[in-house]
């Protein structure tokens, strides 16, 4: 492999190594970070699950200047994610909105839970320490006073 | 030639396997000696066959034999040796192999080391054993062979994916599968108990050991794939959520709530069954996880070369391996009566609620994973579950165990009483506070995120500090120091990997809040300043690699005018494999990592940098390997060492048979 034709190969796969280029920071540090904030939420639509934040691609790059545009513009967090969602559907979100199916995915954790819990307290309930087990009876009190010698 | 001897030996290993399974499995089911004693020469036959087959493979990477399809497809003469070596399992077919030599090693451990276990039992679980190594053996010849051969060799090959070149992905496989096959030990004496139908201290005594070397190699496979993907992805995340991530994660905390019940079994003959079951679905989550990885089903960053047919048999695989073991297991599970008592304030109780805990936390990792995939089949949606959704839904249950953690492990068996066990806790969770309060002070962002990881992390360590100190008893200081140096490996490991869990829940909190990032465009010879550090690009060259070009960047960064790092971050091309990739380079710190990244040259001049202050990002993986260095501590305990064989005189008539 001769250094010219790798440097040839090199000068046509240079791609853009970064997510976030210099040219895309937007002035306001304040705005920035909500973009910055905003995109981490926002999914790489032509990625292997990347959110935009971190892709190189050019689609990412679109919707993170699209996602800038709309905060120098005024929107609201709500306003951005509700615009692009109906733009590209909500194969977009990479936190899907708890509604309709979806609301299953974000209630089985603590549902489980409960369910885990239920079981696990009927299961210590059969399990118990037989009651007054542990304390003797009147009866082996006084049998025990009498083996001690009192 | 010796590439014809490894497939051979391939071809016979199976031959070998189905053998260990039919023989033995019979012979104990008729109570014939002579069959069962074919478990232990054929476990070591398979393996010593695997081992060669490996080793011829390697032999062709080494060897740069391109009329292999395999090497051609991954190897290419220029590359290091090094990754000459390592790239025998930096593909599908290799890493298959590697994965069916470490089932037989374990078979074969199991065959040398259980002198211990009865015959019958010992016959079963290597035949246990044995199946599975049937099922991917021939998923290996049949859909995957690595020997086969080119008619026409290339005069070079294609070389290996660059990503892989790369000393912490090199060996992130090894450990992983080590943890993963690992798993099949515990699966096999699940299996092999339910066959027997008895379940007593002794069984858990046997499995707990493979689960543990399971579990920290397992854990130091996840630790060295995160440390890889903060240093070699170049924007230092650690950890995405992503479905082949998620595959390596599940088993783990299963096998961790595993290793926790069969405690209880060990010692309190509790909670039989259930830990039979964690013990099936802990392997059913490794089997699960390479479905995940090899089919393609889900899109990730770093799944393998993906084919629908291997998504297809390795589905099969999971279904007929979970399908039996969970059938036999309704079938036999309600047999196994728990013999320990407790109450709900108890040792026992605590592992419970930390089984719960993990094995809800497993179930939201393995729903979010699937979830794309059933809302597409369902309900026609198509949607994505990310990292935000796992955030928000996995970590309370973790927050949940660090609560519980200190507390539930010096509580006494059977019966406690909480504020008794406070009493040495009160120390430890107030220097949490306190910990946690500075960590409010200096943090400016404002979100909880620092002060409630530094209370979770804190009490994590000061609690198994505790822990340490309740051990040593009462008396003076010397009499102290000598009973805690002669406690047991076993709480030793304990301690350890309690404070490993809380070092790496401080070093994800901070790194999380604290981190500072600054993009910019830099000329050469520009210095800028990013919190309290001036940064000065150096300057920009061009260097040869052996299989590679980079364009390398000399930065440095000086605090206070005195220079603190000088580092070299790279932006390399591999002109075989075409692909590019980032170098970051790093200055270690335990407070800080320095990390900066080299990018475009930009079109008015100067290039674009990215400079990032990471606080405590390196506790994160010291602590995994602090957790890991635990299970290594528990597992030489003397009671696996010596007393693993004795069976204790109640054992032999205390087990219940299900019959």
């Amino acid at each position: 492999m001769s250094i010219v034709r790798a440097l040839l190969i090199w000068v046509l796969l240079s791609v853009p190594s970064f997510a976030v280029e210099p040219g895309e920071v937007l002035d306001d540090p304040v705005l920035e970070e909500r973009a910055r904030e905003l995109s981490k939420g926002l999914r790489c639509l032509v990625c292997r699950n990347e959110n935009i934040d971190e892709s190189n691609a050019d689609l990412a790059r679109d919707l993170r200047l699209l996602v800038r545009e709309r905060l120098v513009a005024g929107d609201t967090d709500a306003e951005i994610i509700d615009f692009v969602v109906a733009r590209y559907g909500e194969y977009v979100l990479l936190a899907p909105r708890a509604t309709g199916s979806t609301l299953i995915l974000w209630i089985a954790g603590p549902a489980a839970l409960l369910f885990a819990l239920l079981i696990a307290a009927l299961y210590l309930r059969r399990n118990r320490p037989v009651a007054g087990n542990a304390s003797l009876s009147e009866e082996e009190k006084a049998r025990l006073k009498e083996l001690i010698g009192e | 030639m010796i590439v014809e001897l490894g497939h051979f030996a391939l071809i016979l290993a199976l031959v070998v396997a189905l053998a260990q399974t039919v023989l033995p499995l019979v012979g104990a089911h008729k109570g014939w000696r002579g069959w069962m004693a074919v478990a232990e020469p054929a476990a070591t036959v398979q393996f010593a066959l695997l081992l060669f087959s490996f080793a011829a493979l390697t032999w062709a990477f080494v060897a740069s034999d391109f009329s292999v399809r395999l090497v051609t497809a991954n190897s290419h003469t220029d590359k290091p040796m090094l990754y000459k070596v390592t790239g025998v399992w930096g593909n599908h077919e290799g890493s298959m192999l590697l994965w069916c030599l470490i089932l037989a090693f374990f078979g074969a451990l199991a065959a040398w080391f259980g002198g211990n276990l009865p015959d019958r039992l010992k016959a079963r679980v290597l035949g246990v054993q044995a199946s599975v190594g049937v099922a991917f053996l021939a998923f290996l010849i049949f859909t995957s062979n690595p020997f086969l051969r080119l008619v026409n060799p290339p005069l070079n090959g294609q070389d290996l994916n660059p990503l892989l070149q790369d000393p912490g992905l090199a060996f992130h496989p090894p450990f992983l599968y080590i943890g993963y096959v690992g798993l099949s030990m515990s699966f096999s004496f699940a299996v092999a108990a339910l066959i027997e139908g008895r379940v007593d201290a002794a069984w858990g005594r046997w499995v707990r050991p493979w689960t543990l070397l399971a579990w920290l190699n397992l854990t130091i496979g996840i630790a060295l794939g995160s440390w890889w993907a903060y240093y070699e992805l170049g924007w230092g995340g650690f950890w995405f959520w992503d479905p082949v991530e998620n595959a390596s994660f599940m088993p783990w905390l299963i096998a961790a709530a595993l290793l926790h019940s069969a405690i209880v079994v060990e010692k309190r003959e509790a909670l039989k069954s259930w830990t039979i079951l964690l013990a099936i679905l802990a392997f059913g989550f490794s089997l699960i996880g390479a479905f995940i990885v090899r089919s393609g089903v889900l899109t990730s960053v770093h799944a393998f070369a993906n084919d629908p047919e291997r998504g297809v048999y390795l589905l099969i695989i999971t279904a007929i391996f979970m399908g039996g073991a969970l059938t036999l297991y309704a079938a036999r599970a309600g047999g196994m009566q728990a013999k320990g008592v407790f109450s709900t304030v108890s040792r026992e109780s605590a592992l419970v609620a930390n089984n719960l805990l993990l094995a809800v936390a497993t179930f939201v990792v393995f729903l979010g994973t699937i979830w794309p995939l059933v809302a597409e089949m369902i309900w026609d949606r198509k949607l994505s579950v990310g990292p935000p959704f796992f955030d928000a839904a996995f970590t309370p249950f973790m927050m949940a165990l660090a609560l519980l953690l200190p507390l539930g492990s010096i509580l006494p068996w059977k019966r406690a009483s909480v504020s008794k066990v406070m009493r040495p806790l009160w120390a430890a969770l107030a220097a949490a506070f306190v910990v946690a309060a500075l960590a409010w002070v200096f943090g400016t962002g404002g979100t909880l995120i620092a002060p409630v990881g530094a209370f979770l992390g804190a009490w994590l360590v000061f609690g198994a500090a505790a822990d340490l100190w309740l051990r040593t008893g009462r008396g003076d200081l010397s009499g102290k120091i000598g009973r805690v140096l002669r406690l047991p490996r076993a709480d030793w490991g304990r301690v350890v990997a309690h404070a490993g869990l809380g070092i790496t829940f401080i070093g994800i909190a901070f790194l999380t809040a604290w981190q500072v990032e600054d993009i910019r465009v830099a000329r050469e010879g520009e210095t800028f300043r990013v919190a309290s550090y001036d940064v000065t690009l150096e300057g920009v060259r061009r260097v040869q690699g052996p299989n590679y070009i980079s364009t390398m960047a000399e930065i440095s960064l000086a605090r206070d005018g005195r220079e603190v790092a000088r580092l070299t971050p790279e932006k390399r091309i591999y002109p075989v494999a075409g692909m590019p990739t980032t170098e970051a380079a790093i200055d270690n710190g335990v407070f800080r990592d320095l990390y900066v990244v080299i990018g475009d040259p930009q079109e008015g001049g100067g290039w674009a940098v990215r400079t990032f202050i990471k606080p405590f990002a390196n506790w994160i993986w010291a602590g995994a390997i602090i957790m890991a260095l635990g299970g290594v501590l528990s597992l030489t305990d003397r009671r696996y060492r010596v007393a693993a064989g004795v069976r204790r005189p109640a054992a032999p008539t205390g087990g219940v048979p299900a019959e």
